[in-house]
């Protein structure tokens, strides 16, 4: 089991480079491998979960182990949240990639596309996987960088503005990365995440780590779209291939935005009161800004990646809470509803903002258009896509019986039980705005009279597309279990606990 | 787009050549003296590209030396990973073990893989690069028609 850990990041880069040589010699190449790596690399994810339980594997790359408790090589680290986040990236990059089957046939280039898919799986595997700070920043600039390039998959006037823009801002993120990265590595001597935190154990200067924090927090704060920040996402998100958008805005500010920062906060860096308050201030605004903002969207996509940043302002929200609450010590249940109820989101976000992007997808396939203006009357013409969409638009808004309910329940009540009495009004406020956007959405595209398109010559999308929007859609519903008890307590529970007891990352990574 | 002068086009073959000899020699000591891959790998593309510039891109069929240029990173970059996961079949059976013998420190035939590594990321940078200029180059001939 133990062998198999290094093939999350070897298996897509491998088919990548195949993809990029043999996908113009061999017709139709791409098509096949393209899936099949992600299939192998969610059949090896699921089986990684199942087998895990509540350990924790450290892999030693190149068997470089530790030298009289320093390590001294790259570690690579699944434990309970890595193995989530890993099941996550890989189930919705093989749902996204089916997906494209269908869809990319409009563009060139396909091979390029299937290799840049594999690359930006590849990165995002290793970011969840490594536990080393520097290994960290170079796979997550394989998977932006790859995410660049399929942004601009269009090569039209907006796609390249998009991407631009995605570009500057992004380079700046990665710079104050890096600058961050330096500094800890300045002041530890190390870069192994669980060693850093081994050394600030014994003592540190807080005034130095808070600046490194609130570094980090602007860094991965830009790639992870909280609201100061998030300048770049609606252009990027809404220009990108459908497919595409529903991996950026479901997988990848996850994974390399949110997943890094809880990661680095809760099992590297000492909690600080600041921190947690600037972290729970800033989820707050990007929920509430970021829904008043997607309100008066009329372009589709644009309107979903704003609903993006409001989403991704629970979980930022709820994460900070939790800090905050296991800060005053006196109220571990709450924080621990708090947290669950971040990583459940987390997971529901994936699911159901992916199935919406698809869904505008499938929209933009038929009709060529993604001004909800011009829609009207497609539940008749698309019934799959009309059932899909309004699945997942009543999961986002947290509607029973869809997971999104459940999830925003539990933050709900985590931020009542804490006292956050503000927070809790405000998630549900939030969540009935959600719900607004998300009937408009519904009511221009699907149950307002056409806007004189020949309705009769619109067709259902092909079998590829529809049956990934109707997978994700079953997925949208059979989430909703992780809110009872026993399932929860082996799915989530992993992840919480290795959040929760934040000294158990470097002792079972180090082998204290 | 045309060449240079007859006196450019006659001097850079010959620095082209020498140049082309220290990037090797660079990726070949990677392991013994400062450098490695990626160094040796730009200079090596350097000489490309100096010969590009001096003989003109009219010369060259610019469609089929981007493919070719791009296969072999392409091709270069596999075999780090494969050599990388031919690790998991000796030894202690670990990804990017390095499985071959070490021999003596500072002799040219040591360290095991990595001269290998370095030889595979040399002509992985030097494609890279040159796609790169060549991308550059094509761009600027269909934005000038």
């Amino acid at each position: 089991m133990d062998a198999l850990i290094p093939l999350f990041v070897a298996i897509p880069l491998i088919s990548a480079f195949l993809i990029v040589i043999l996908g113009k010699l061999v017709k139709g190449f791409h098509r096949f491998l393209a899936p099949l790596t992600l299939l192998v690399l969610l059949i090896l994810a699921v089986y990684e979960f199942t087998g895990l339980g509540k350990i924790s594997i450290t892999y030693a790359m190149g068997g470089w182990t530790s030298e009289g408790g320093v390590p001294v090589g790259i570690y690579l680290v699944l434990d309970g949240f890595s193995v989530l986040m890993l099941c996550i990236i890989n189930l919705i990059g093989l749902i996204a990639l089916f997906y494209s089957l269908s869809y990319i046939t409009k563009y060139t280039a396909e091979s390029n596309y299937f290799a840049l898919f594999c690359l930006i799986i590849a990165g995002m595997n290793g970011v969840v996987l490594s536990g080393d700070l520097f290994n960290l920043f170079v796979f997550l600039e394989v998977s932006v960088i790859s995410s660049y390039a399929l942004v601009a998959f269009g090569v039209g006037k907006t796609e390249l503005e998009a991407s631009f823009k995605y570009q500057v801002l992004g380079g700046l993120a990665s710079m104050l990365i890096l600058l961050a990265i330096g500094l800890i590595y300045w002041k530890t001597k190390t870069l192994n995440i669980a060693d850093v935190r081994n050394v600030l154990d014994a003592g540190y200067s807080k005034p130095f780590y808070l600046f490194v924090q609130v570094l980090l927090i602007a860094g991965f704060g830009l790639k992870a779209a909280i609201i100061p920040f998030h300048a770049w996402l609606p252009d990027a998100h809404s220009s990108a291939p459908s497919p595409i958008s529903a991996m950026l805005s479901g997988v990848l500010i996850k994974a390399v935005g949110i997943y890094v920062l809880i990661r680095l906060f809760f099992n590297m860096f000492v909690f600080s009161y600041e921190i947690a308050l600037v972290l729970t201030s800033l989820g707050a605004i990007s929920m509430v800004v970021g829904s008043l903002l997607a309100i008066k969207q009329w372009d589709l996509k644009r309107l979903l990646a704003y609903s993006s940043i409001s989403q991704v302002g629970y979980v930022v929200m709820a994460f900070g809470m939790g800090i905050l609450l296991l800060l005053r010590g006196n109220n571990e249940a709450a924080a621990v509803l708090a947290i669950g109820g971040a990583i459940y989101h987390m997971i529901n976000h994936a699911v159901f903002k992916g199935l919406l992007f698809l869904n505008a997808g499938a929209i933009e396939h038929r009709l060529n258009t993604r001004n909800l203006k011009e829609m009207g009357g497609l539940s008749k013409a698309m019934p799959v896509t009309s059932t899909t969409s309004f699945m997942a638009s009543m999961s986002i808004s947290g509607i029973p019986p869809f997971n999104g309910f459940f999830s925003k329940l539990i933050i709900v009540i985590a931020a009542i039980n804490g006292r956050f009495y503000l927070l809790a009004t405000l998630a549900v406020v939030v969540s009935i705005i959600t719900l607004a956007y998300f009937l408009k959405f519904q009511r221009f595209a699907f149950f307002n009279k056409s806007t004189g398109k020949a309705l009769d010559k619109i067709k259902e999308v092909p079998f590829a597309m529809s049956f990934s929007m109707i997978f994700l859609a079953v997925l949208c519903l059979a989430l909703s279990l992780l809110a009872l008890p026993s399932v929860r307590d082996s799915i989530l529970s992993p992840a919480i606990d290795v959040l929760m007891q934040s000294d158990l990352y470097f002792t079972s990574t180090l082998g204290l | 787009m045309e060449g240079m002068s007859t006196i450019v086009k006659r001097v850079t073959p010959l620095l082209a050549g020498l140049i082309f000899l220290y990037g090797i020699y660079i990726i070949l000591h990677g392991h013994l003296t400062p450098g490695g891959g990626f160094a040796g790998g730009a200079i090596i593309a350097g000489a490309f590209i100096l010969l590009i510039l001096a003989f003109g891109s009219s010369a060259l069929n610019l469609k089929k030396e981007v493919a070719g240029s791009s296969n072999t990173e392409s091709i270069a970059l596999l075999m780090v990973v494969v050599l990388a996961l031919m690790a998991l079949l000796f030894g202690t059976k670990v990804f990017f073990f390095n499985y071959l013998p070490k021999g003596e420190p500072g002799e040219l035939l040591s360290a095991g893989v990595i001269p290998l590594y370095n030889i595979f990321i040399g002509i992985e940078v030097a494609g890279a690069i040159l796609t790169i200029f060549l991308a550059l180059v094509i761009f600027k001939e269909e934005s000038s028609k």
